[in-house]
């Protein structure tokens, strides 16, 4: 019990977080929290103790999330971002100006919910690659391929004109 | 385009700071020799900074009471006590219902309050933990004033627990346990050949004072008595006639 609390404590801050990016309203994104504690309360005895106990609760959080976000009928058709004009998103910024929280934030917004995921999950969570693929349910090269490509769409748009870089041989 | 012995998987390990030291080299090394990718990978370092600096103050935010993990915790520990006693209410419905006259026959109820329901407590808990061999106690020996505060705690006023090395017996631990009148304290004692007895300790509604009464039933014997609104009930596998002087040790200390 005392084990269980040591475990979960800490882990709120960031839950919050990640469901606050995820769904933006503040009380929506808590109560998926409070269901994601209570559930991880009662199935405590269930999860693998060898197991990564933060990467077990982001994958209650991201199910929850997923469920609610599927009843809640979305938030809208999903744009992709290759069909956008270069800078309809976002101003471009000059070289100097740092990125506002507002451009990150619509930005992220746009990728597709897989590459969200990820990219706050591994970017802003600090999972590892292992413990967002065991979050997520997928295997690692999948949770490497969406975080490239997520991390080069959202490049793209906060630049505001596609980059036109090759990317490199993923190894597997 | 040949990119060496660095992969894409590499870069974006880079960007999240998970290489370890020589790898980190490595791929600044062939990024020094590649400004495309150099750009690149600041980019998306740029981007991963902008996006954590801008979700970060909800990490920091108070924790609002619904997400407080230790509330989550008992307010589960009541619904899970409420559950079962709405079961155990239940199957005392449906005995009762099947045995016709049984609510009428009241001297055959087991007792509901006072000393004699404290006796019947005591010697139940006693048939459950005493044999136990795994967890006869959740707080050994070496705990006993963790099992003092932790029951002067629960039980809302200073509680004591006799010791009856005089009487042969050993202090074993102890533990809290749930009656229908409240939290308890079980502390448990161990004789030479193993034999172990037990003294429960919990708050009285009604006996606030009462003498020493025995009481024997399946082998079971308790001697239970109250003193200014606590109640003891010291019980063994022998008869509640031979306990009785080690009872009288116990309430000697506590008096």
């Amino acid at each position: 019990m005392r084990d269980m609390v040591l475990v979960l404590e800490p882990l709120v801050p960031g839950l919050r977080r990640f469901a606050r990016a995820l769904v933006h309203d503040a009380s929506n994104a808590d109560d998926l929290v409070q269901d994601c504690l209570e559930r991880a309360v009662s199935r405590w005895h269930q999860r693998n103790p060898d197991g990564s106990a933060k990467a077990w609760l982001f994958a209650i959080l991201v199910n929850l999330t997923r469920d609610r976000l599927r009843r809640a009928g979305r938030r809208g058709p999903h744009v992709p971002v290759d069909d956008l004009p270069p800078g309809a998103l976002v101003a471009p910024p000059t070289q100097e100006q740092a990125l506002s929280a507002q451009d990150v934030l619509g930005a992220i917004d746009l990728l597709s919910d897989d590459q969200r995921a990820v990219m706050l999950l591994v970017s802003v969570e600090d999972l590892s690659y292992a413990e967002a693929a065991a979050a997520l349910g997928v295997p690692i090269g999948t949770v490497m391929s969406r975080l490239a490509r997520g991390r080069d769409r959202l490049r793209r748009m906060l630049d505001g004109e596609a980059i036109a870089v090759p990317k490199l041989r993923r190894v597997k | 385009m040949n990119c060496g012995h660095i992969s894409e998987d590499d870069l974006q390990a880079y960007v999240d700071g998970l290489l370890n030291a020589r790898r980190v080299s490595e791929v600044e090394a062939w990024l020094a020799e590649h400004a495309e990718q150099r750009a690149r990978v600041d980019g998306y370092r740029r981007d991963r900074a902008a996006l954590r600096a801008a979700l970060d103050p909800v990490a920091h935010e108070p924790i609002p009471s619904e997400l407080d993990i230790h509330r989550i915790v008992s307010a589960r520990s009541r619904f899970q006590w409420r559950s079962a006693m709405q079961i155990a209410a239940a199957l005392l419905l449906a005995v009762g219902g099947g045995s016709a006259g049984w609510l009428l026959r009241g001297a055959m109820e087991p007792p509901k309050a006072g000393i004699a329901s404290l006796a019947r407590e005591a010697s139940q808990n006693y048939v459950v933990y005493a044999p136990d061999r795994n967890r006869p106690v959740e707080l050994g020996a070496d705990a006993r004033q963790m099992l003092i505060s932790w029951g002067s705690e629960r039980l809302a006023r200073p509680i004591g627990i006799p010791d009856l090395a005089k009487a042969g017996f050993a202090f074993l631990g102890g533990r809290l346990v749930a009656t229908p009148h409240g939290p308890a304290v079980l502390a448990m004692y161990t004789g030479r050949e193993g034999t172990r007895l037990a003294i429960m300790v919990r708050d009285m509604e009604i006996d606030q004072n009462a003498p020493m009464a025995e009481r024997s039933e399946d082998g079971i014997g308790a001697v239970t008595w109250a003193r200014q609104g606590v109640g003891y009930s010291l019980v063994g596998p022998q008869s509640a006639a031979s306990l009785h002087p080690i009872a009288d040790i116990a309430r000697a200390q506590i008096d």
